[in-house]
């Protein structure tokens, strides 16, 4: 069987692998597409992302997935989950809105905190930060799903697992043979 | 559910801290199951929260959580505490808890799933707490 695959691509003409290229064009498109619009509907700019630390344990553990939406007109409320990031810095981080002061024309100030800490966030955020705006909100966790982002941790930390799983998914599209 | 609370307030430099010691009596059921305890094949854990709502000349809103519990499934879903500290200091943003008649205490709780959706509830019944209009000096906490 080997061999047969081999003698297939040695006998596929240009037209062929041209074609083969446009439906992998077309898959990694289509889900970019899906992803945009997840972005667009769910009003984040991040709409799926995965736990990093151990900060929000027991409820949620390295390597599990949130969805988040970000709708405007959300408040921020206590006790909600929110992912945010520090002004300056590129790491979404997970944690629980402990406390909000908030003015009468809509705007906000909240300190938030790790479950899984002993102390708030105010020593994560940026030097003489003592407080989160809406603007540092990538989003409100709506959803989880355990274990299921561990892949993503895995590729970042073994660059070389990345690299295996797309030569083995690029291999696959420009071999495989509609019949 | 029912809430007693001794509070008062001491004096600091830029904002009001206020003081409550509380008990709470609790049953947590779903109420979209005609009053099932709460925790079901899908529920992994419940996150409760104690937390004071108020409004400032300062801010028209506030909410500070004082107290936080973490229930797991197999845990007894009844709650019977007394004489409980807020674990959180509770600071204003500004001097607003000096005669504020109108704070008020919910216990909230966010249900964590094994997979799904993250609700987050609101109990039923809550309590007011009225702080004095002067500052305490000589209590201790």
């Amino acid at each position: 069987a080997d061999m047969d695959l081999f003698g297939d691509l040695r006998r596929m003409n240009k037209r062929q692998l041209y074609y083969q290229v446009l439906n992998f064009a077309m898959i990694v498109s289509s889900a970019l597409m899906i992803w945009k619009g997840l972005i667009v509907i769910t009003g984040s700019e991040s709409p799926i992302v995965v736990v990093l630390s151990g900060s929000m344990e027991p409820a949620f553990h390295r390597g599990d997935l949130l969805f988040l939406t970000n709708f405007h007109d959300d408040p921020i409320r206590a006790g909600e989950i929110v992912v945010f990031k520090v002004e300056g810095r590129d790491i979404p981080i997970v944690h629980r809105v402990i406390k909000i002061h908030e003015k009468e024309n809509g705007n906000i100030k909240f300190l938030t905190k790790g479950d899984n800490n002993e102390v708030d966030d105010r020593g994560l955020y940026k030097e003489g930060q003592n407080w989160l705006e809406k603007k540092d909100v990538v989003g409100r966790a709506r959803g989880f799903l355990p274990y299921v982002g561990m892949v993503t941790i895995i590729m970042n930390d073994y660059p070389k697992f990345k690299y295996a799983l797309l030569a083995v998914m690029g291999a696959y599209v420009l071999l495989k043979r509609e019949s | 559910l029912r809430k007693n609370v001794e509070d008062f307030t001491g004096p600091r430099e830029r904002s009001d801290l206020g003081f409550v010691t509380f008990d709470i009596t609790a049953d947590i059921l779903n109420g979209d199951k005609g009053l099932q305890s709460i925790f079901d094949w899908n529920v992994k854990q419940l996150f409760l929260y104690l937390s004071a709502e108020y409004s400032t000349k300062n801010n028209a809103l506030n909410q500070v959580v004082l107290w936080d519990k973490i229930m797991l499934r197999g845990d007894n879903p009844r709650l019977f505490l007394k004489d409980m500290k807020s674990k959180y200091f509770f600071f204003d943003d500004g001097n607003g808890l000096k005669g504020n008649r109108n704070v008020t205490l919910t216990l909230s709780w966010n249900v964590v799933p094994n997979a799904g959706i993250l609700p987050l509830v609101t109990g039923s019944g809550h309590v007011s707490v009225p702080f004095p209009d002067t500052y305490e000096t000589t209590k201790s906490y």
